[in-house]
């Protein structure tokens, strides 16, 4: 869609496919990560009676670009006993995991990366790159704490990964594609054909449909919570006990890489929760475009309700975060493998019954 | 199975106190001051830094000498006996002049007790707190009012005094002698 827009314009279909992929990092990602760095600190600190960053411009708006100044100009220190190799590349691993997620989701409805079949799947399976390159940074550093870290966050996403398909099968039953535009699509109109409100299905299946939506809803949010490793479930990253985890030794560029990636898969792990349960890109009551007649201001009022929802979702996360206290490992494991697994299942299978009525 | 059940309600129950509380939070005023710009306030007998009002200090030394640390160095001078240095602001007669009168902040302990017993009030404790420096000699802090060529001039003239003085003593007594070598002379 936009790639067949670029090659159009520009002309050449290389520099159209160039141009489309560094679109959402250029126009989304790093501007969110600045705003949402900020308001981490300031939602944090007046959860706390506190006032946050107060200097660096009015209230303090520009400390983010303060602090990519400082990272850019910071030494990038390699210690002796790293392994060189996986050291450099983990940073750019991490990052291209949760980069790639992007390429999927519908921010719009003119505006998707690559409009493939398996886009659910693809995520899915694309985000567990990022595991791989905690571990390869974890053990390239040489550093008992990195390595705990790294192998926390191993076990942490590989256990929570099982839920969060669990749910991704059960909507897979409701709409029958994996395809997140058309997933998108089917929730079109208004709020009530949101998925968490039973989807455009009509009847009586769609009351039967509402409590285990959103029971579904809940469980996905809280392992994708624990899959990009936000309070509760930090463990990997635990201040406290760890340093910070897997990306203790690094410095300069590559912890900014890291921490890109981490407010990057923040915002990917929203907009999954956003496209599967509260209907996308669509707005919940109709378009200002419809009503005016202007027809190009729809996939913008699109976009703007999209990013709206994502970090609406994202303002949850950071909520939880300055609310619950860190888990232990153990509890963890048994949020996961006692609670959201079979809970789940039960879920997939009522859901699985309500679909065939 | 019922505790199960009970595990799963008293999770998201409690977790939604807890948010509930955090929430409430969020719309509190915050308890911050930005402290360069807005100054905490202080109490009412707060003890800072030191300062000495010269034109009331009489130079008694009793300061100097309740001093626990020894920051105050106190020297003066007496005036000439025709010079008028004033009244203090509660009616004593100034008679010294003072020549040094320096506190060493960086030894200052805060105690306070060097203002209790001045007797015209002159030093006494202000609400400046901010006073470091990057050198520690910029601490000493001298309060006299007079200048270098004044205070050497003060010095000289007490001891042109104190010569003159002597050397009156030294005539009269000379003199004195001289008197009672001629008086016998006039008996005879």
């Amino acid at each position: 869609m936009i790639y067949e827009f670029l090659s159009n314009i520009t002309g050449s279909e290389i520099l159209g496919a160039i141009i489309s992929a560094f679109l959402p990092l250029f126009l989304f990602i790093l501007p969110f990560a600045l705003i949402a760095v900020l308001l981490e600190r300031k939602v944090s600190a007046h959860m706390q009676d506190r006032l946050g960053p107060m200097r660096v411009g009015y209230h303090g708006i520009l400390q983010t670009v303060a602090d990519i100044l400082k990272l850019i100009q910071k030494e990038d220190i390699t210690a002796d006993a790293n392994d060189k190799t996986l050291f450099n590349l983990a940073p750019i691993l991490v990052f291209a995991g949760s980069y790639a997620v992007f390429a999927a989701i519908p921010f719009s409805s003119s505006y998707l990366g690559s409009n493939i079949n398996l886009g659910l799947f693809f995520i899915i399976g694309i985000s567990g790159i990022v595991v791989a390159g905690i571990l390869m940074a974890g053990w390239a550093s040489n550093n008992k704490y990195t390595l705990l870290g790294a192998m926390r966050s191993a076990a942490q996403l590989i256990s929570y990964e099982i839920p969060t398909i669990m749910i991704v099968v059960t909507i897979l039953m409701v709409t029958g594609t994996l395809n997140l535009k058309e997933i998108t699509e089917l929730q079109s109109g208004y709020f009530w054909n949101w998925l968490i409100f039973g989807g455009n299905v009509t009847g009586i299946a769609k009351y039967l449909l509402i409590p285990f939506m959103i029971v579904g809803f809940v469980i996905i949010y809280i392992s994708t919570l624990a899959e990009v490793n936000r309070t509760p479930f930090d463990i990997p990253e635990a201040e406290s006990e760890l340093v910070s985890g897997y990306h203790t030794e690094y410095s300069g560029m590559k912890f900014a890489m890291f921490f890109l990636a981490e407010y990057a898969n923040m915002f990917a792990v929203s907009a999954i929760v956003v496209l599967l349960f509260f209907g996308g890109y669509h707005s919940p009551f109709g378009y200002l475009g419809n009503t005016f007649g202007i027809t190009w201001l729809i996939p913008i009022e699109q976009l703007l309700w999209f990013t709206f929802k994502g970090v609406g979702f994202v303002l949850v996360q950071m909520w939880l975060r300055w609310t619950l206290p860190r888990l232990r490992v153990d509890q963890l494991m048994a949020v996961c493998w006692k609670y959201l697994i079979p809970i789940a299942f039960v879920n997939l299978l009522i859901v699985g019954l309500i679909t065939l009525l | 199975m019922r505790t199960y059940l009970n595990n799963i309600y008293m999770a998201l129950s409690t977790i939604m106190i807890g948010m509930k509380v955090t929430f409430k939070h969020l719309f509190e005023p915050a308890v911050t001051i930005q402290y360069p710009d807005v100054k905490p306030q202080l109490p009412s007998r707060e003890r800072n830094r030191l300062y000495v009002n010269m034109d009331d200090c009489i130079g008694c030394d009793q300061c100097a000498r309740a001093c626990p640390v020894n920051c105050i160095k106190i020297e003066t001078v007496k005036s000439l006996p025709d010079e008028d240095l004033g009244q203090t602001s509660n009616g004593k007669r100034k008679a010294l002049w003072v020549t040094t009168f320096d506190i060493d902040i960086a030894k200052c302990c805060f105690c306070e007790l060097c203002v209790f017993p001045c007797p015209t009030d002159c030093i006494y404790m202000t609400d400046v707190y901010e006073f470091s420096e990057f050198e520690r000699e910029n601490l000493i802090y001298d309060f006299v009012t007079l200048t270098d060529s004044e205070r050497k001039e003060k010095k000289d003239n007490y001891e042109k005094m104190m010569a003159e003085k002597a050397a009156k003593e030294e005539a009269e007594l000379k003199a004195k002698e001289q008197a009672s070598k001629d008086k016998p002379e006039e008996k005879k």
